[in-house]
Order: C-alpha cells, then sequence, then structure tokens
C-alpha cells in the first residue's frame, strides 16, 4: 500500500504539490490525469524518493521513504518507474539493459538475470530484439523495452511517468497495450497520463490534479461521467 | 639552393639509430599518457567535488596547461625546479612536462564528456535501485569513455609530437635528440630532419590507426 499525506513540495519559490493526499491499494490501478505543471509527475519521482519533499508524509508498506535512515535503493527495487523519456542504456543491447540491474542490484547470477530478462522481454513482445542496441529500435519498442528493465526487478508498484507522451501516434497503441496488459495482471499502478481512453479503460480511480491540488477524483465512471469540480469539468472540455 | 647535393645516404644508414630513437619516443609519449590520464581523472574529480581547494586546484593546472606553451611547461620542469634545487633529468623533465600538459587537456575533454551524458541516465539507474557509484560506474562512465575516447587519441598524437621538445632541455636519446645529434656532425639538416619527420608521421598515423580499431571493438553502438 502506498499512502501519501500531506505532501508539499517545492521547487525554490515554486510550490508544486499542495498538500495531496492519496492511498493506493495493493492491486489498484489509480491513473492521474491533469493539464502541464499541474504537479502529477513530481509526486511520482517523491514516491520512490528520486526528489525529496518538504513536508508530508510517503509511505510504501509501512516504510517512510523519506526518513533518514531509509535505503532507497532497497526500497526502489520494489517500486518500479517508466519515465517519458524512456532513457534506454545506450551502450547496451535490448538483453543487457534489461539483465544489468537484476544482476548488479539483486546479485543474480548471469543465468539467472538472463532467463528473467528474456521472459520481460517476451512478455513487452520484444523477444527478437535481445541482441539489439536500443538505439536501432523505434521509440514505442525502447519504451517497452524500459518497462521490462523495470519488471525484471519484480516490483510491487510500478509508477508510469506519461510514458507515451514522447512518442509518434501510431506506436503510442503498443506501450498502451502493454500497459493495459500489466493492470490485467494485478500489478499495482500509478499513471501518470494525458491518454484519457486509457485513464477510463484502466483504472480503478481516477485523480485529477490542478495546479499542485488533487482537485478530484473517483471511479472512472464518476470522474469522466460526472464531474463535481469546476476545473475538472473545464479540463475534460478542454481535451476532449 | 641549387648548388645542394642531398646526401641521402647519410641518413638512411642513421635509421637504425633514428628507429632506436622512435622507441624512447613512443615510450615516453604513451608513460605521459598514462600519467596524465590518472591525473586527468583525479582532476575531474576534484572539479566536481564541491570543494573549493580542490576544484580551484584543478581548475588552475587545466587553465595553466592549456594557455602556456608546452615548450615552457617542460623547460620548468627541468630548468626551473632546478632553481629550487630539484634536479631532474632530461628523460624526467620531458616526461613531466607532457603529462602535466596531456592531464590539463585530458581533464577538460572529460569534463565535456560527462557534460554530454544526460542526467537521466544516470537517475534512470538510479530508479532500478543502483546506489550512486554504480549508476556511475555501469552506465555514465562506459558512455563516457565513448564521447572521449577519440579527442584522448588526439591527445596522444599530439604527446608523441610533443617529445620532440625534449631537445631544447638536453634530451639526446629520443628521436629528435639523436637527429639533432646527427644533424650537428653532419650539418646534412634536411636529409636527417624530412627523414624523422616521416618516422613521426608514421608513429602518428599507427597510433591513430589503433586507437580506431580498438574503438571498434569497444564501442559497438
Amino acid at each position: 500500500m502506498i499512502e501519501i499525506k500531506n505532501v508539499r513540495k517545492s521547487f525554490n519559490a515554486l510550490e508544486v504539490l499542495k498538500g495531496i493526499n492519496l492511498t493506493v491499494n495493493k492491486g489498484e490501478v489509480v491513473t492521474i490525469i491533469g493539464g502541464s505543471g499541474s504537479g502529477k509527475s513530481t509526486l511520482l519521482t517523491c514516491i520512490n524518493g528520486l526528489e525529496p519533499i518538504n513536508s508530508g508524509q510517503i509511505t510504501i508498506d509501512g516504510t517512510d521513504v523519506h526518513a533518514k535512515g531509509t535505503d532507497l535503493n532497497k526500497l526502489r527495487r520494489k517500486v518500479g518507474i517508466v519515465f517519458q523519456q524512456w532513457n534506454a542504456f545506450p551502450h547496451l543491447t535490448v538483453l543487457e539493459n534489461v539483465m544489468l540491474a537484476p544482476r548488479k542490484v539483486l546479485g543474480l547470477a548471469k543465468e539467472k538475470a538472463e532467463e528473467i530478462a528474456v521472459k520481460q522481454l517476451t512478455h513487452v513482445g520484444l523477444r527478437e530484439k535481445l541482441s539489439v542496441y536500443p538505439n536501432r529500435m523505434s521509440g514505442g519498442q525502447q519504451q517497452r523495452m524500459a518497462i521490462a528493465r523495470a519488471l525484471a526487478m519484480s516490483p510491487e508498484y510500478m509508477l508510469f511517468d506519461e510514458v507515451t507522451s514522447a512518442l509518434d501516434p501510431m506506436l503510442v497503441g503498443e506501450v498502451l497495450d502493454t500497459l493495459k496488459m500489466l493492470a490485467e495482471e494485478g500489478m499495482t499502478m500509478i499513471c501518470v497520463t494525458h491518454e484519457m481512453a486509457f485513464a477510463r479503460d484502466v483504472s480503478d480511480r481516477v485523480a485529477f490534479f490542478h495546479h499542485g491540488v488533487m482537485a478530484e477524483i473517483g471511479t472512472p465512471d464518476q470522474l469522466f461521467g460526472a464531474p463535481q469540480h469546476p476545473d475538472t469539468q473545464a479540463f475534460l472540455a478542454s481535451v476532449r | 639552393m641549387l648548388n645542394y647535393t642531398f646526401h641521402w645516404n647519410q641518413a638512411f644508414k642513421a635509421l637504425p639509430q633514428m628507429l632506436d630513437g622512435a622507441v624512447v619516443t613512443l615510450q615516453i609519449a604513451l608513460l605521459s599518457m598514462v600519467l596524465g590520464l590518472a591525473i586527468a581523472l583525479a582532476l575531474t574529480a576534484f572539479r566536481l567535488s564541491g570543494n573549493r581547494i580542490l576544484s580551484g586546484f584543478a581548475t588552475s593546472w587545466v587553465e595553466v596547461a592549456r594557455n602556456t606553451p608546452a615548450l615552457f611547461q617542460i623547460y620548468m620542469a627541468h630548468f626551473g625546479l632546478g632553481n629550487f634545487g630539484i634536479h631532474l633529468s632530461p628523460y624526467t623533465a620531458l616526461l613531466i612536462g607532457i603529462a602535466f600538459n596531456n592531464a590539463g587537456y585530458l581533464a577538460e575533454n572529460f569534463r565535456g564528456a560527462l557534460k554530454a551524458i544526460p542526467d537521466t541516465q544516470a537517475r534512470a539507474g538510479r530508479s532500478l535501485g543502483m546506489t550512486p557509484i554504480q549508476a556511475f560506474r555501469l552506465i555514465v562512465l562506459p558512455q563516457m569513455l565513448r564521447v572521449a575516447f577519440l579527442p584522448a587519441t588526439n591527445q596522444m598524437v599530439w604527446a608523441i609530437l610533443m617529445t620532440s621538445l625534449g631537445v631544447t632541455v638536453g634530451m639526446n636519446t629520443d628521436l629528435a635528440g639523436i637527429t639533432q645529434e646527427l644533424n650537428a656532425r653532419s650539418f646534412r639538416t634536411f636529409e636527417f630532419f624530412a627523414l624523422a619527420a616521416v618516422i613521426y608521421y608514421i608513429i602518428a598515423k599507427l597510433v591513430t590507426l589503433a586507437a580506431r580499431l580498438v574503438a571498434a571493438r569497444m564501442f559497438k553502438y
């Protein structure tokens, strides 16, 4: 369970998160929608401790992410994140990209890491690309590789930060299908996205962020069918 | 010029001697690169350390090495230090002078290479549970080496050519030193220096070629 309690976060004078409260249960898929600069992506990087917070608390299965003694490297093994820019490691083949962290972070033997990597890459449809270097693949393929790379650590939670925003429209579908597959398999996920149809399809709950505040949260039917907050209504009207 | 009769035979007879000198030249250049690389790594770490004294020291080194003549740097190592009672042999002074120069250029090269790797690469590593050191060693460093490799090859060629400045501090066992001595005895300046130039050229080209072959094997992406 991920519990976010009254989290505030500023970059210098700019407050980007103004007291966020959100609890995500095991097996739940929560998507976060909202305009640019609403704080959605920042929240994700705060959840796995890549960004510090100014006040409030985030706990993952009871572990306080931002407490002093917390071993973030260990915590990050169970919280995978995939970014808008997939950040493939260009000097490694697809297989090596996915094997690297299981070998070096989890300390698995080469054969075991390879077995896991091949399994995850097959899962995201890249079985044919094992020995290819990332820059020989499309953005969609690289993004699926990044998903496999995160999954190879056997995370319990996955965070997806606008993973289709930097992709060609033609390639968005293949990545969203991968996310849907994960959701159906019961992965606990928080997805920041601009894909409204996707949010509607896969989410248990959808949250709408506006200027650093979570203005509204509810089931897809509630949020898309009968939005309560005027800002939600205005946002949904603008993206339709 | 029209009255000059070429005596290439004299030069060719001295070829074995000159090739012995070329070995010394290559040896100094290689040693100066090894030293230069090690110091450059340390200077790069100093510059990133956030410690004012260390980064100030490193920046001064880079500034002086890159903005003063290499000849002066070698002179200082020999005669300059001599004034303080530190007497280095021409060989050592030449080696230190060139290593000083190499370290400055290579440190700047490393800094540029480091800047060329986006922060998001290390971030991606950290998000997979790597420690900062793991992320640097496994993700940033290999990419950085690729960016820095070809400029470092240029520095190696430059180091080979810089060894010829050793004649000014009395170096007489490397290619330039031997050529200069042969010239002093025979006054066949054109022949000896032309032949020496050809040998420098061939060494420099071979080094570049070897570096390309290594790069092709090491950096496959």
